[in-house]
């Protein structure tokens, strides 16, 4: 599997995560090995032993929880003050970022 | 008086309880220590001069309010939780006190502790070699005696493997034992935090602290860990061991083979009853693990956009950037069944395998790392080499069991740890065997010199 420099560029925009030609090329070369070493897993057979056209179920949580429900009722939350203490700009109180419906 | 910062965290407790010292001289002589050793191996990337309580190194991912939190990133270097994670709440109604924060890879990414924006930590042991990582600030702490014990958290290896190269006890508790609320995610259906203590008996006991049920993690469980200390008095006699043939193939270093193989000996001779298993999917842990893994990450790590908190993301270091274009390439259009599908299903594989290998065996042995800690340098410019350094603690994650590093013996003059993995929540079974090797050997006291 390679990952040409446009696919890393693509990724990289849909990460939104800005990167410099140099690890443009260096993203490209590395991630390329990586996923050649995964390609491995298409050698795993992972369809049920007396089902051939089905599949195991895939596993995304391994606690057995499902819907833990809590009490509806209202409790302490961080003030605004302490919500706000690590923003990089604030503005009457509230987090500043740049506008996305501007006129 | 001898030093007191040789003493495990159970004989801490012991000594101040019946007043052979206080704690003001308990915090003062690790304070001395920590100043005359952290410029050699930087452990710690923040100090606490309390006066107070039980001093824990807690890991830099995980949030301590009011004191600077930076998970080893450029991205949080101003950082100030204005809350605390669930253990540092559970460990200060216990009279623990937080004498600092250590240093680990960025947002707990790496294998040797290199990935650290704040420079890597050194190992006590030769400080030319890595101490592994992630938790490589809490292990070395342990290690060389600048705290009582720590914390460290674990997504694929990052309490055991560190706690292996380091020579101490490394605890991964099982996935939801402990709340994880507080700590910062990597990757949230494998991050667990556990301890990394100078005995198996100090495990347990933070183990107790820290469990138990957390409104504010709905994947932790309800019921308290409660370890009953059985491994002394009953000892491992009968107790069935698994080996699995697949942790012995091609890249595992024939020193570390032959120190894992006496501990097994040693095993044997307290008792207990080997038998071989198979863990056929575990050579494919990897590949899975780093389709899942970077694809959590990509979904977490969108948090960062510098408008909340933190800086810009361009300030991500290289390991962090990798993981996040990884995990978004096989989330993304056409690849997702490809990739992540499929990696949750042999997920699935993996995870029956160990139900499987648990019918026939209580725990399952074997070495955390492939080999002992490695020259700084060796692997930074080949990922895939680095990933490669946890291919015996991964499987557990993704299964979601528990596993310990016990200190059992050297090569090339560098610590060893030997794996004990066991069932979902049977955390008990794993420390009871770990207790009852530590006991039985010597390891526990070397130490290293520096």
């Amino acid at each position: 599997m390679k990952l040409t420099s446009e696919q890393v560029k693509k990724v990289s925009k849909l990460a939104n995560l800005p990167l410099t030609p140099e690890e443009e090329e260096k993203y490209s070369e590395q991630l390329s090995k990586v996923l050649s070493y995964i390609e491995q897993l298409n050698k795993v057979d992972t369809s049920l032993g007396d089902e051939p056209t089905s599949d195991v179920e895939p596993t995304f949580n391994v606690t057995g929880e499902s819907n833990v429900m809590s009490e509806d009722e209202t409790g302490e939350c961080l003030t605004q003050e302490d919500a706000l203490l690590n923003a990089p700009k604030v503005k009457n109180n509230m987090f500043e970022t740049k506008g996305v419906f501007e006129e | 008086m001898n030093d007191l910062t040789l003493l495990t965290l159970t004989e801490t407790i012991e000594a101040i309880n019946s007043k052979k010292f206080s704690e003001e001289e308990l915090n003062l002589a690790y304070l001395n220590k920590i100043s005359k050793l952290n410029p050699k191996i930087n452990s710690f990337l923040e100090i606490q001069k309390n006066s107070r309580g039980i001093p824990a190194a807690i890991k830099d991912a995980i949030l301590t309010k009011g004191i600077k939190t930076t998970a080893g990133s450029k991205i949080l270097s101003n950082f100030l939780p204005p809350y605390s994670a669930t253990v540092i709440e559970k460990l200060l109604q216990q009279g623990v006190s937080v004498i600092g924060k250590t240093n680990c890879d960025e947002f707990t990414m790496g294998s040797s502790g290199e990935n650290s924006a704040f420079g890597p930590t050194k190992n006590p042991w030769n400080l030319n070699k890595v101490p592994g990582g992630s938790s490589s600030g809490s292990a070395a702490a342990v290690a060389a005696d600048l705290c009582a014990f720590a914390l460290g958290t674990d997504t694929g290896g990052s309490i055991r493997q560190p706690a292996s190269l380091c020579g101490i006890v490394g605890l991964k508790p099982s996935y939801g034992r402990v709340s994880r609320y507080g700590t910062i995610a990597m990757a949230s259906s494998f991050d667990q935090i556990g301890p990394m203590t100078k005995s198996v008996a100090d495990a347990r006991l933070v183990l107790e602290w820290i469990s138990g049920g957390d409104k504010y993690d709905a994947n932790c469980r309800k019921e308290k860990f409660t370890g009953k200390s059985g491994g002394l008095e009953t000892g491992i006699k009968g107790l069935k061991i698994g080996i699995p043939k697949e942790y012995f193939g091609k890249g595992l270093d024939s020193g570390v083979e032959k120190v894992i193989k006496e501990a097994i000996k040693k095993l044997e001779e307290l008792g207990a009853e080997i038998v071989e298993v198979s863990l056929p999917n575990s050579e494919y842990a990897i590949a899975a693990y780093y389709i899942l893994v970077p694809s959590e990450i990509s979904s977490n790590y969108a948090r960062f956009d510098g408008i909340r908190f933190g800086g810009t993301r361009e300030n991500f270091g290289q390991e962090v950037k990798r993981r996040i274009m990884l995990g978004t390439y096989s989330l993304s259009s056409g690849y997702y069944d490809d990739y992540y599908a499929k990696a949750a299903k042999v997920r699935t594989l993996i995870k029956q395998d160990f139900e499987k290998a648990f019918e026939k065996c209580d725990v399952i042995v074997g070495p955390v790392s492939p080999t002992v800690a490695w020259d700084f340098g060796a692997k930074t410019d080949d990922p895939l080499a680095m990933y490669l350094a946890d291919v015996y603690t991964v499987p557990a994650n993704i299964a979601g069991i528990t596993g310990l590093s016990v200190p059992c013996g050297f090569a090339e003059g560098l610590p060893v740890g030997l794996q004990i993995l066991g069932k979902q929540w049977d955390e008990e079974t794993v420390l009871n065997a770990g207790e009852a090797y530590e006991q039985a050997t010597e390891w526990r006291k070397e130490k290293p010199k520096i």
